[in-house]
């Protein structure tokens, strides 16, 4: 027992964007990321620090408003406190709106666990001119409470002074909320049934259940139901009209905080916070519009432009790489395995890191802002349209990027199946790896209209996104997207530091699927192309041509003969890499100019051909890397597959009614 | 008793203040949501502006900005405030 004396575990509880991340970091010592996103801190992080002999270990909670089941998020924290019985739980309130915080704080108090209050944020309070009494506030809400500033890291000792001075004491604090006599009445009740329980009685603190059936917790419901009260619960639950109890409890929390609210806090009487000035321009009515797209705009732009040079660096070293290695590795399949597989492979999937690690830069920077909740808020009416939340209006856009950040941006949308139908329509969205493939075959077929060409195939990639999502909300996700209840934070100076977190965290995440998943995928690829022993790589009576004759008879009917079929297969890998094994098996290598003219000369090749497969790259499937991911976020390889068969048949069927349909009109 | 200033959340012009007298909306859990986020009965809310699309709906209440649809808000009985 005596070593587990100087062990402490205290949970981090609040709403979102309170700064819990920052206290986090600031108390622990290591880089979490942080935002101005409701809802950023998905999983629980845990953390450990050593102050003044004792092991404190701190476990950062999903940012919630409260602990009624609402969400995932929810359940998982109050789970957490309820199962784990951590020592005390911190709460981080936001000093400057408190109201709203301390709904969670009458929640957590009948959770029966030590709380300590950390009042953060006092510099933005203070500035307002708002003066909060800390003495009475300790004293109504029979909680110690501790000022903190975690973002200059003020008041960190002090917080941990006091969780040891609590960790020491055994009375039970907090104050909880009485719910006149009425409903008294049915929590004594229902708690003393649930007293006959031992399970129950051992796991869960009875008061709060009995409070939580009143209100209807589903999650809690479920519980009862498989225990030996179930029916005498059941007989009393019947017994009342659930929705005015509902409303009544809610109701009497909030009105006990008004009651507590003026004794603790005299407001400034502000007229207008700059935040509000700000929104004056930034969702204004008619600028609102413009100004995202031009944000959306520069941010793309300013990706590309930074990120240019340094691919330029990535392809020139991998070519010097991979020369080096033709020239100077024995034996010469040893040669083509490392060079021709390996290196190629693995650079062409490596030469998009500049531009995710740009991207998540900038949208870091927006989330910690606080706009990226207002594009949300501008875009929700026209995705809600499509069967969409306006929260995953940011995700769609960064697949123009890359699809991998995209799909994993998708993680700010709570409810589950917005987040599963932006997942499986992000792939459609045409990523940067597919331009050249519309470069080479609009540029070499089109002449002038290569822009328009490439244009309409971005266009239908956006038109077969949406399209998809129409029709995912009629038949496999059924139902409308969850309600948008969504706090607006307000605009804040993005933290540098942060951002840089964020994006070394999703670049260094990127770059090792590309060692790991990728590496495998042009292993295998490479062992295709080189077997049967002694074939020419890639050629047509190598494994993968016999495959590109194979899927040929599938693929005829869209124009492709094996060849291109073959690319295709390769294109799996990565989508880059088709432009590159047409070159191979066109016999040209990598120079473009030449394969253009070999494309032009070769009969098997027209205009119609060209524009069916640009129709069927765009959409057949993601990538390796996009599949891999897509797998880790929806956790589930029925969707997976799911994502990979929907790609391929809806490719299919485009790519033959443009193929069909063109030769029918005599193209 | 019914006043000639009772509406519902989504007819405010950006400006008016009302008092949220009845939350009727349908599906406990989004009803629950809102209660979570200070929409209760007697609770003072401002409507700041619509969206530039004209949905959703910004909103002032206790103190900080929250964004709901129209469609919540029709369901949520309120009285203006002169
Ligand atoms: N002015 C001020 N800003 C803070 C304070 N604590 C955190 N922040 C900022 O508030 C934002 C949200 O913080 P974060 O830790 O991500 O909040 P979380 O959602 O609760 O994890 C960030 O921009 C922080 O830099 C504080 O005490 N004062
Ligand atoms: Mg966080």
């Amino acid at each position: 027992m005596l070593e587990d004396n100087n062990k402490i575990k205290v949970a981090l509880a609040g709403n979102p964007n309170v700064g819990k991340t920052t206290l986090f970091n600031a108390i622990t010592g290591s880089k979490q990321h942080v935002g101005n996103w409701p809802g950023v801190t998905v999983e629980k992080k845990s953390g450990f620090t050593k102050y003044k002999g004792y092991d404190i270990e701190i476990v950062d909670l999903p940012g919630t408003y409260s602990l009624t089941a609402y969400s995932m998020d929810e359940i998982v924290s109050r789970n957490f406190i309820i199962e784990e019985k951590p020592d005390m739980v911190i709460q981080i309130v936001d000093a400057s709106n408190l109201e709203r915080n301390l709904y969670l704080t009458t929640q957590l108090m009948e959770l029966e666990t030590k709380i300590i209050l950390a009042l953060n944020m006092c510099d933005l309070a203070t500035e307002r001119g708002d003066k909060i009494y800390l003495n009475k506030m300790e004293e109504m809400l029979a909680t110690p409470i501790v000022k903190t500033v975690a973002s200059q890291e003020k008041g960190i000792n002090h917080l941990l002074d006091k969780v040891i001075e609590e960790r020491n004491n055994d009375q039970h604090h907090g104050h909880e909320i009485g719910y006149g006599d009425e409903i008294e009445e049915k929590i004594f009740e229902i708690e003393k049934i649930l007293a006959n329980d031992t399970e129950i009685t051992e796991k869960y603190p009875l008061r709060w259940m009995s409070i939580r059936l009143l209100e209807g917790d589903e999650n809690i419901k479920d519980k009862v139901n498989k225990s030996s009260v179930a029916s005498k619960i059941n007989d009393v639950l019947d017994s009342i009209d659930q929705e005015e109890y509902e409303a009544d409890i809610a109701d009497k929390r909030y009105s006990t905080i008004n009651i507590i609210f003026p004794q603790i806090c005299t407001r400034a009487n502000q007229v207008l916070t700059k935040s509000d000035m700000i929104d004056r321009v930034l969702t204004n009515k008619y600028l609102g519009i413009p100004i995202f797209l031009s944000l959306m705009w520069g941010a793309f732009e300013l990706t590309f432009a930074f990120a240019t040079p340094f691919m330029d660096m990535i392809e020139i070293a991998f070519t010097w790489l991979a020369g080096m290695v033709s020239t100077n590795l024995q034996p010469a399949w040893l040669a083509s395995l490392v060079g021709d597989g390996i290196i190629a492979g693995v650079g062409s999937v490596l030469i998009f890191v500049p531009n995710i690690f740009i991207l998540f830069f900038l949208l870091s920077l927006l989330e910690g802002s606080g706009y990226l909740a207002r594009a949300a808020f501008i875009m929700d009416r026209l995705m809600y349209k499509i069967g969409m939340h306006g929260k995953s209006f940011i995700p769609m856009l960064m697949g123009f990027g890359c699809n991998v950040p995209a799909i994993m941006a998708a993680r700010s949308i709570e409810d589950d199946r917005d987040r599963l139908i932006t997942i499986l329509v992000v792939p459609f969205v045409s990523c940067g790896a597919r331009l050249p493939i519309y470069i080479l075959f609009a540029g070499t077929f089109f002449g002038r209209q290569a822009g328009t060409v490439i244009f309409a195939m971005y266009v239908l990639g956006i038109l077969v996104a949406v399209a998809s999502a129409k029709l995912f909300r009629l038949t496999v996700i059924k139902g409308k997207p969850a309600p948008f209840i969504m706090e607006l934070p307000p605009y804040r100076v993005p933290k540098l530091k942060s951002a840089l977190i964020h994006m070394w965290d999703n670049g260094a995440m990127y770059i090792k699927k590309a060692g790991t998943i990728i590496l495998l995928g042009v292993t295998i690829i490479w062992i295709l192309a080189s077997f049967p022993w002694g074939v020419e790589y890639g050629s047509e009576s190598s494994y993968v041509g016999i495959i590109g004759h194979l899927f040929e008879p599938f693929l005829r009917p869209l124009g492709f003969d094996w060849r291109i079929s073959v690319a295709l297969v390769f294109g799996f890998v990565a989508k880059e890499i088709v432009v590159g094994s047409i070159g191979v098996l066109f016999g040209v290598g990598d120079n473009q100019e030449a394969l253009s003219q070999s494309l032009l000369a070769d009969p098997g090749i027209t205009p119609l051909n060209s524009m069916s497969l640009m129709v069927f790259s765009l959409l057949y499937m993601p990538c390796v890397a996009a599949m891999s991911v897509i797998k880790k976020e929806t956790g589930s390889w029925k969707w997976t597959i799911f994502a990979i068969l929907y790609g391929v048949a809806v490719a299919w069927i485009m790519a033959f009614v443009v193929y069909q349909g063109g030769k029918l009109l005599g193209y | 008793m019914l006043s000639t200033n009772e509406t519902t959340l989504d007819t405010l012009k950006p400006g008016d203040k009302a008092k949220i007298l009845k939350v009727r909306v349908k599906g406990s859990s989004i009803r629950r949501k809102l209660f979570d986020m200070g929409i209760v009965a007697g609770s003072e809310i401002q409507l700041i502006r619509r969206a530039p699309l004209g949905d959703p709906l910004e909103f002032k209440i206790k103190g900080y900005n929250l964004s709901i649809r129209k469609m919540e808000a029709r369901d949520i009985f309120v009285q203006v405030l002169e």
